[in-house]
């Protein structure tokens, strides 16, 4: 595989339950790849984090993931309310998830410090009002 | 232990994939609250949870889970178990609370596993 394949995914937010669709099509592309396990449940799990926090927190957005030989980008984009102190919305068990969804099994306020300790980089940028991006890597050693 | 194992220590019904009850099971992880579980990371790992929902599934789809087992006489419904089919995750559900079905397991020589790079 020497050339880059993009994929794009736009995520709804109508429906809590089916969150998690866009994350489970990367899984099963790159399986199918024969990219190693490990990197697979990597992009996996913290692509996943980041698709229910575009559900929950911001009426859903966009995905994109670019695979390359060497590395895995991913670029999640909503224009959601945006996130006022990106510092303290990465601190583990901070959340501003309603109890309904925290019923539901999220709303832990893991997310951020879980994709954070998946991806080998991640970047958050955000506008209160405007909305959210966040940009994760994943290495391909 | 096998899954088979898990569902005879547990007096668990399977609710689906009973062809793979026969898979390997190395670890454990007990939990209602799903980041808890995405930060855990073993392999073949059974999940003990009181939640209902089909996230539950797709958490499971992300962390290579083989086996869910649901506490306290949960059933899940119609989509989670299509879900769980596709993605090759036998389903057992179990009379038991949360703390003695871990119990049951840690007894019969199941542990848990530990934190993703901490
Ligand atoms: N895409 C987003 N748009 C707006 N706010 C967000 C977004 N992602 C995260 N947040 C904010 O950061 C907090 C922490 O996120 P996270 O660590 O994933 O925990 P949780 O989703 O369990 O609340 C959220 O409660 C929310 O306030
Ligand atoms: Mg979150």
């Amino acid at each position: 595989m020497s050339e880059k394949i993009v994929l794009n995914y736009d995520v709804d937010s109508d429906d809590f339950t089916r969150a998690g669709e866009a994350s489970s099509k990367v899984k099963r592309k790159l399986k199918l790849m024969g990219v190693d396990p490990d990197v697979v449940r990597r992009v996996a799990i913290s692509l996943y984090e980041g698709e229910i926090n575009m559900v929950i927190h911001a009426d859903g957005g966009t995905i994109q993931v670019i695979i390359f030989p060497d590395k895995i980008e991913m670029t999640l984009r909503d224009r959601g309310p945006g996130i006022e102190d990106i510092e303290l919305a990465m601190r583990a068990g901070y959340t501003t998830a309603p109890d309904n969804i925290r019923s539901l099994g999220f709303g832990a306020g893991m997310g951020l410090p879980n994709m954070k300790r998946y991806a080998d980089d991640l970047k958050i940028e955000s506008k209160v009002g405007i909305g959210t991006t966040v940009k994760m890597r994943v290495d391909i050693p | 232990m096998t899954i088979k194992d898990i569902r005879q220590a547990l007096g668990a019904r399977i609710i689906c994939g009973d062809h793979l009850i026969d898979r390997e099971v190395h670890s454990a992880c007990g939990s209602d609250m799903l980041s808890d579980v995405l930060a855990f990371v073993k392999d073949k790992a059974v999940l003990l949870t009181g939640l209902c929902n089909l996230q539950v599934i797709r958490t499971a789809e992300m962390m290579d889970i083989v086996c869910i087992v649901f506490v306290r006489g949960k059933m899940p419904d119609e989509a989670m178990i299509e879900l769980a089919i596709e993605k090759e995750i036998t389903l057992l559900s179990t009379g038991h609370r949360m703390f003695s079905a871990c119990g049951i397991l840690y007894e019969s020589g199941l542990r848990g596993g530990a934190s993703y790079r901490e």
